[in-house]
């Protein structure tokens, strides 16, 4: 307890020095807890919204289904298993049939998927009900009346939407080959174009009423995938279709957050790195500098390991009053950034990954505690390096204050 | 007349190595003090007296032969032991003063209680008092830097005194101090001396502290060349 009034004592003492190690520690204190809440918003968003939006509760596959294979969609789909049916009739799980084909914006060519989803689901996000438009009733005065309405709607998302330059209304050619291998081709409409943070749900994809998409593959009754919406369990496992639990669809997303982490730690581990050489630096020069009052203090009674605990609690103590600093002017802004979100600067949407516009950071308790302890601790080990160095300094010498 | 002895030195040797072979600072020093002496160590520069005063402080350890203080040898004392009977026992005056530039007055006097881990009532009342005998009740509040040399020294000589040590060892007090200041601090010395029966030991070659002295003692190359009890 008297370490740590004399530390303390010691330290205000010491000035500005003091003071600008614990700004800068401060400051690491605010930084880390930002970035890990910014990244930890991230990830609860991301998954919240690949939840709702792609992922569901967990997926069946058909067996030869591979989302990163595109070559061997033609071979993944099948007649939809009569358990799956009823769960689909039921609106537990929805089916997913899923198509390779070109789009012809402006008379270029982009391949894209296309995606049977059914109009009236209610497992995903995706607007879907919006295809249940009659194509028939093309509103007098748009951009396509008078047309002999055989588009077939679809509803896209905002990043498809703007890779095609297409609206809401908007009529375009699209082609894909049947099961069979025949190409063939028709107009689409835009029905909606939907806003989504997830770029796998609406990048290069169209989304088109199942029951039209099986009749365009002539593939009824088959899918791709079923999506599982709440409180569906089956029992027994269906042949040619396999079970993908919610943990597994998130593993690629999981990973990346992993080494989005990492990656954010490199600039603390810099800045702690430099901070704690300024610690260093202070304390090795303290000692030097106060060998006469290191002898004074045995002279007085004290044993060299409560001058050594000394020293270190001082140096210990940048980081404590690090952090009453860093909850002066770090709570208001942490609050700040709670309430207003951080809003990400253009271009990370091409990142590939899950993210909002503006992302509301989540600040853990665990987080904090962790890294105000961490950093007190590194300091404190910092702190006593140097410090070790009074238990071998012979008192004598210590008054004289000739020790090099 | 019989008095009990409160340090003996016996035998004592003191070599230090220097470059490749040794330097004997001190050389088979007897002696004996009793409590309530007010001792001078004099003798010419180089001649040991701040290493027998750092051997008696427990600062430093004989090579060989004994020096025993408060029925303890030092030179057998762990470093945690002598750090005790420093704490307890003795009390430290500093050519220097060596007050803890960021404390105020009050709180450099303070700081051996603290140590002691006496209560807060108690070391407040200790202080103060400590503070009157030297006459720095005023400057409580100031630090060191704002500070008189003989106003650091007299603040140094409470710090000495507020635990009422046994022992008061004193190197060189009035070595930086003007004769006013050495005059006065000596008076003030020598009445703690007289009215707590506190055992004081300098190392000087100051005049004006010869003066004052009750017995002493006369080093020469690390040896103890006279020993006379000056009777006033
Ligand atoms: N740590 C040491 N290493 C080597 N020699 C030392 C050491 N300490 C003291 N000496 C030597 O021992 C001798 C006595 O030193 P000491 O400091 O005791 O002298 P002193 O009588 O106090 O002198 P002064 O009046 O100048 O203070 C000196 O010659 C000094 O060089
Ligand atoms: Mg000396």
């Amino acid at each position: 307890m008297i370490a740590f009034k004399l530390a303390f004592r010691n330290l205000v003492g010491a000035g500005l020095r003091t003071w600008l190690n614990v700004f800068v520690l401060s400051f690491i204190y605010i930084l880390i807890i930002w970035q890990y809440g910014i990244l930890d918003g991230w990830n609860h968003q991301a998954n919240k919204d690949m939840k709702a939006w792609e992922v569901g509760n967990g997926q069946y596959w058909q067996e030869n289904y591979d989302p990163y294979d595109f070559f061997t969609l033609e071979e993944s789909h099948a007649k939809i298993p009569e358990v799956l049916q009823k769960a689909s009739s039921e609106g537990v799980v929805t089916p997913i049939l899923i198509s390779q084909a070109s789009v012809y914006p402006d008379g270029r060519i982009q391949s894209m998927l296309l995606k049977g989803i059914n109009p009236d689901q209610k497992v995903i996000a995706v607007p879907s009900a919006e295809l249940n438009v009659e194509s028939e009733a093309m509103p007098a005065g748009s951009p396509t009346a008078g047309r002999t309405g055989h588009e077939i709607p679809v509803v896209i998302g905002r990043r498809m939407a703007k890779s095609c330059k297409l609206k809401v209304g908007d009529v375009t050619t699209i082609r894909w080959r049947d099961i069979n291998g025949t190409f063939d081709a028709a107009e689409v409409k835009v029905a909606k174009v939907f806003n989504c943070n997830v770029p796998n749900v609406d990048a290069g994809q169209m989304y088109i009423p199942i029951e039209k998409l099986q009749e365009m593959m002539q593939a009824p009754d088959e899918a791709t995938m079923f999506i599982i919406g709440k409180d569906f369990e089956m029992n027994e496992t269906v042949s040619g279709w396999e079970y993908k639990d919610y943990d597994f669809l998130m593993t690629e997303m999981n990973e990346m957050m992993k080494m989005k982490k990492v990656g954010g730690s490199f600039l603390y581990v810099i800045l702690l790195l430099l901070a704690m050489l300024a610690i260093f630096d202070t304390q090795v020069l303290s000692i030097f500098r106060r060998q006469k009052e290191i002898g004074t203090y045995i002279a007085m009674g004290m044993t060299r390991g409560q001058v050594v605990s000394l020293f270190t609690v001082e140096g210990a103590m940048h980081a404590i009053l690090a952090v009453i600093l860093g909850a002066i002017y770090g709570i208001p802004f942490l609050l700040w950034q709670l309430k207003i979100g951080y809003t990400m600067p253009a271009g990370s949407d091409d990142f590939g990954l899950a993210i909002a516009e503006t992302i509301f950071p989540v600040y853990g308790l665990g987080l904090i505690i962790t890294t105000v302890l961490l950093v007190l601790i590194i300091t404190t080990i910092v702190s006593y390096m140097p410090a070790r160095k009074i238990s071998k300094m012979k008192p004598t010498d210590a008054l004289k204050g000739k020790i090099q | 007349m019989e008095q009990s002895s409160i340090i003996t030195i016996q035998e004592l040797i003191k070599r230090f190595p220097v470059g490749k072979g040794e330097f004997t600072a001190l050389n088979g020093i007897n002696l004996t003090f009793n409590t309530g002496e007010f001792v001078g160590i004099v003798g010419p520069s180089g001649s040991g007296k701040t290493t027998l005063l750092n051997i008696i402080g427990s600062l430093d350890t004989p090579s060989e032969g004994k020096a025993i203080v408060m029925g303890q040898s030092t030179g057998d004392l762990t470093t945690k032991s002598a750090a005790k009977l420093r704490k307890k026992y003795l009390g430290f005056i500093f050519q220097t003063y060596n007050l803890l530039p960021v404390y105020t007055v009050y709180e450099n006097v303070e700081f051996p209680l603290l140590l002691l881990k006496m209560s807060s009532g108690e070391r407040r009342k200790a202080v103060l008092d400590a503070l009157e005998w030297l006459g720095m009740t005023d400057k409580i509040k100031s630090r060191p830097a704002q500070l008189s040399g003989g106003e650091c020294q007299r603040v140094a000589i409470a710090r000495a005194m507020v635990k009422k040590p046994e022992i008061v060892l004193a190197d060189e007090p009035t070595a930086n101090l003007d004769a006013a200041n050495s005059h006065n601090i000596l008076k003030m010395m020598l009445k703690l001396n007289e009215e707590l029966k506190t055992t004081f030991i300098f190392a000087t070659h100051d005049d004006k502290v010869i003066k004052y002295l009750k017995r002493k003692i006369t080093l020469e190359d690390g040896k103890v060349v006279q020993d006379e009890f000056i009777t006033k």
